[in-house]
């Protein structure tokens, strides 16, 4: 140790900002409140900047439209028939996602089998193929032999199926990723001990890791519904734009853009706020409650 | 009693050859070994939770090695307990009961005798979130020995307690063991805890076993 100390010496008057006064290490130690004050603020000026963004689209929209331009939007039949039309596509299209999301995610998480990563791959498909794309082969996959044996028994393209069918496709892919990372989160352990307490692996699925899962369950339906909910190429090209019919609110946002009633566009895209805002904050006050977490 | 007959069990790159063990019917065996030397993945091979490549595992005389973990009749409290957070304490030590289709009568029955004998009777309808090590320990053991189990697999259950916990744990055992002559394998490094429990040792080491005099 003796034959360090010179070295150390050296070391230490080598660095200037090191006050020379105080010979203790704790002296030594860098002064770090003001790096570290900085660091946090450049953090909190990039997440507020983002924040700033989103309340600023928020404000832009409310300040354009006039109470009046969305009492007129509600009163037209077409916008309400538009607005029903979504709450219960998006409610359909949720719950099939959960219901393929589920299994596939608890299967994903705890199963090994051959293929398992090709499997996941698939899965990223809807996720990443662009809207227009998404829609295009879900026209042509109902052109086939298959497609139109289901249309034989189901009308699908063009009319309301196609719509949820259009919405299940995509919400799906982020449900069961969800559910997928929930229950990789969840620790195994539990569902083992309930095996040797004398459950079945189903038993222990549906009494153990299912209800561990209810947080992670209701993330992947609030964002398969919010996905749904603003899905509009895959719709626009499979299902078309007719209204009455095939319409749901974000298609009456194109086709009052695309007859330049911007009042009307801008009125009915507050009424997909307002709406989405109500529907994800029930999910959250509901899912939540008796779970302790509220 | 707990026989592993020339046992090998395979985990990745990890595995253990011919692990022999008896421990006597109602006798208190103690496994210790170093962090690492595979004592979890032994007694995950006897709960049937992990595959058994060769030899035979034999529970009270009846060959299970090839039964799954809900036909051992087994009592198993992990390291880290893992109670089921969605659960009330009461509704803990009723699991394996429901599962066996016990009347509600006899499960209420049941779940207030093990209260009693666990005093853990003032947190029957907590949830696990915000019970204390010892607390939780307790509703494990209750969980682990409410449908009678033929035996009793203990991983390190008193790890993450302090001394005084430790201590009232060691005391709990004992009187539970009184009170319900049952054949325990009880894993640990801690020798202290081990002479305190203990009737038989074995020691893991290199994937070997061996039997340790008392």
């Amino acid at each position: 140790m003796k034959g360090e100390e010179p070295r150390q010496a050296s070391a230490m008057t080598s660095i200037p900002a090191v006050p020379a006064a105080s010979g203790d290490g704790a002296a030594a130690a860098p002064s770090g409140r003001s790096t570290d004050g900085l660091f946090l603020f450049g953090l909190s000026t990039l997440l507020g900047s983002y924040i700033v963004l989103i309340v600023g689209l928020l404000c832009a929209l409310g300040t354009f439209t006039t109470f009046s331009h969305i009492l007129a939007a509600i009163k037209t039949e077409e916008i309400r028939f538009a607005l029903r039309l979504s709450l219960i596509s998006c409610t359909m299209s949720t719950l099939l996602s959960l219901w393929v999301a589920i299994p596939g995610g608890y299967v994903l998480s705890r199963c090994k089998f051959p293929g398992r990563s090709l499997v996941d791959a698939v899965i990223d498909i809807p996720i990443i193929l662009p809207p227009l794309v998404m829609g295009l082969a879900l026209l042509i996959l109902f052109q086939t032999p298959l497609g139109r044996a289901v249309e034989r028994f189901v009308p699908v393209t063009f009319a309301a199926p196609s719509i949820v069918l259009a919405q299940f496709t995509v919400a799906c892919a982020f449900a069961v990723r969800t559910m997928r990372v929930t229950f990789d989160q969840i620790s195994p352990r539990a569902e083992q001990v309930a095996l040797t307490l004398g459950c079945r692996r189903s038993q222990a699925f549906w009494m153990v890791a299912l209800p561990e899962a209810r947080r992670g369950v209701l993330t992947a339906a609030t964002l398969a519904w919010a996905r749904s909910f603003g899905e509009f190429g895959p719709i626009l090209v499979f299902a078309g734009a007719t209204r009455m019919r095939t319409e749901v609110l974000p298609t009456s946002v194109f086709l009052e853009l695309s007859i330049g009633n911007i009042e009307a566009a801008a009125a009915v895209s507050l009424m997909m706020v307002v709406t989405a805002m109500v529907v994800l904050i029930l999910a959250r006050v509901f899912g939540l409650r008796g779970s302790g977490l509220l | 009693m707990i026989s592993l007959s020339e046992i090998s069990v395979h985990q990745g790159t990890f595995s253990l050859q011919d692990i022999a063990i008896e421990v006597p019917t109602g006798a208190y065996g103690v496994l210790m070994g170093k962090t690492g030397s595979g004592k979890t993945t032994l007694l995950e091979a006897i709960c049937g939770l992990r595959r058994v490549a060769a030899g035979s595992v034999r529970l009270m005389g009846r060959d299970v090695t090839r039964l799954k973990p809900a036909a051992r009749n087994i009592g198993y409290v992990p390291q880290d307990v893992a109670l089921f957070s969605t659960l009330t304490v009461r509704e803990h030590l009723a699991f394996a009961l429901v599962v066996r289709r016990w009347s509600r009568s006899a499960i209420q029955v049941r779940v207030d005798a093990l209260a009693q004998l666990l005093g853990i009777g003032q947190l029957l309808d907590r949830r696990p979130r915000g019970l204390s090590g010892g607390e939780a320990q307790r509703v494990a053991l209750g969980r682990a020995i409410a449908m009678h189990p033929d035996v009793l697999l203990f991983d390190e259950p008193f790890s993450a307690l302090d001394d005084d916990t430790r201590h009232e744990m060691y005391d709990l055992f004992r009187s539970i063991r009184k009170q319900m002559p049952v054949t325990v394998l009880h894993v640990t490094h801690n020798r202290d805890e081990a002479s305190r429990l203990g009737d038989c040792f074995f020691q893991l080491r290199d994937g070997r076993i061996r039997e340790v005099p008392r």
